[in-house]
């Protein structure tokens, strides 16, 4: 684990995987938009609609994994004191911001015909928007001290705090009452969606979750060299 | 070409659809297009930084 940590070790290892993922999320997201707008037949009460659901459940989908990452990165970050999970949970945050939005824009586009609703304040929905605040208030809190490891400190606290929050929104649907419709593919008696659309959702979020490693190796790789810059112009305030 | 018009049409729901899925595109090429303009400045930055580091020390030999 120690020998991943080191961030030049981490660029070796990243950088020639760089273009496979990048390929695998032109490939997938490709795949999945045509059999999602072409193949996919329309639902039987949702009608076309349902065409939103292949670039919202990817989104909801990512949302959550990219928090998932950056509490992991900040956790290893903090009990092993390894800069570079700061750098990689620092690196998620804005694409995780980025799928929240895009999650909470189309559901509002799908609440609005189908519900007859831009917005409700049910707990699916107001969980959701609460993820999005943490994502903001932790990339607020990550650059608001001069000293940058005291900012990815409290951040990675905050990001910590901020990760009970995840069961919540994956459970809302049952533990409450909500407007939003429950789960249909992570299930325990398994998924209850016809596979004509279930293949162009799983492609979806295939070709999202390579979309979003492809971003944060670029974005490591920014965070490595930002590092890096700093540390040179301390070394000439100081020397 | 009515076949087009009608896939286009969405059933009627274009105007959800549509938008639907350029909002996504729109902020995932914003996204891309930051990070590698963040990541390039910040690359050009550190060369330059190393050269003048070795430029100067380069100097101080010399001196």
């Amino acid at each position: 684990m120690h020998r991943f940590a080191n961030p030049n070790q981490f660029l070796r290892i990243a950088n020639p995987l760089l273009p496979w993922v990048a390929w695998l999320a032109v490939l997938s997201i490709g795949a999945g938009l045509y059999l999602g707008l072409f193949q996919a037949p329309p639902d039987y009460q949702q009608g076309e609609t349902v065409r939103i659901m292949y670039v919202h459940v990817p989104a909801a989908w990512m949302a959550l994994f990219c928090y998932a990452s950056m509490a992991i990165a900040s956790a290893m970050a903090l009990i092993w004191r390894h800069p570079l999970g700061f750098l990689i949970a620092k690196a998620s945050a804005p694409v995780g911001a980025c799928f929240t939005v895009i999650c909470l824009a189309t559901g509002s586009l799908w609440g609005k015909p189908m519900w007859g609703t831009w917005w409700e304040w049910d707990a699916r929905m107001t969980s959701v928007l609460i993820l999005f605040f943490l994502y903001v208030g932790y990339m607020a809190l990550v650059d608001a001290f001069d000293d940058a490891t005291r900012g990815q400190r409290a951040a990675s606290i905050l990001a910590l705090v901020g990760a009970v929050n995840l069961p919540i929104i994956k459970f809302s649907v049952e533990w409450w009452n909500t407007l939003h419709q429950p789960a249909s593919v992570i299930r325990l008696d398994g998924p209850t969606i016809h596979s004509s659309m279930l293949w162009p959702l799983l492609l979806m979020i295939i070709g999202f979750t390579a979309f979003y490693l492809a971003i944060l190796v670029v974005r490591t790789r920014s965070e490595i060299a930002a590092a890096k810059i700093r540390n040179i112009r301390l070394g000439q305030v100081h020397g | 070409m009515d076949s087009v018009s009608e896939f286009f049409a969405m059933g009627g729901y274009a105007p959800y659809i549509w938008p639907a899925y350029l909002i996504a595109a729109g902020i995932l090429v914003a996204l891309l297009g930051l990070s590698l303009r963040d990541l390039k400045r910040n690359e050009n930055t550190l060369k330059t930084l190393r050269a003048e580091r070795r430029g100067g020390a380069i100097e101080e030999a010399e001196s």
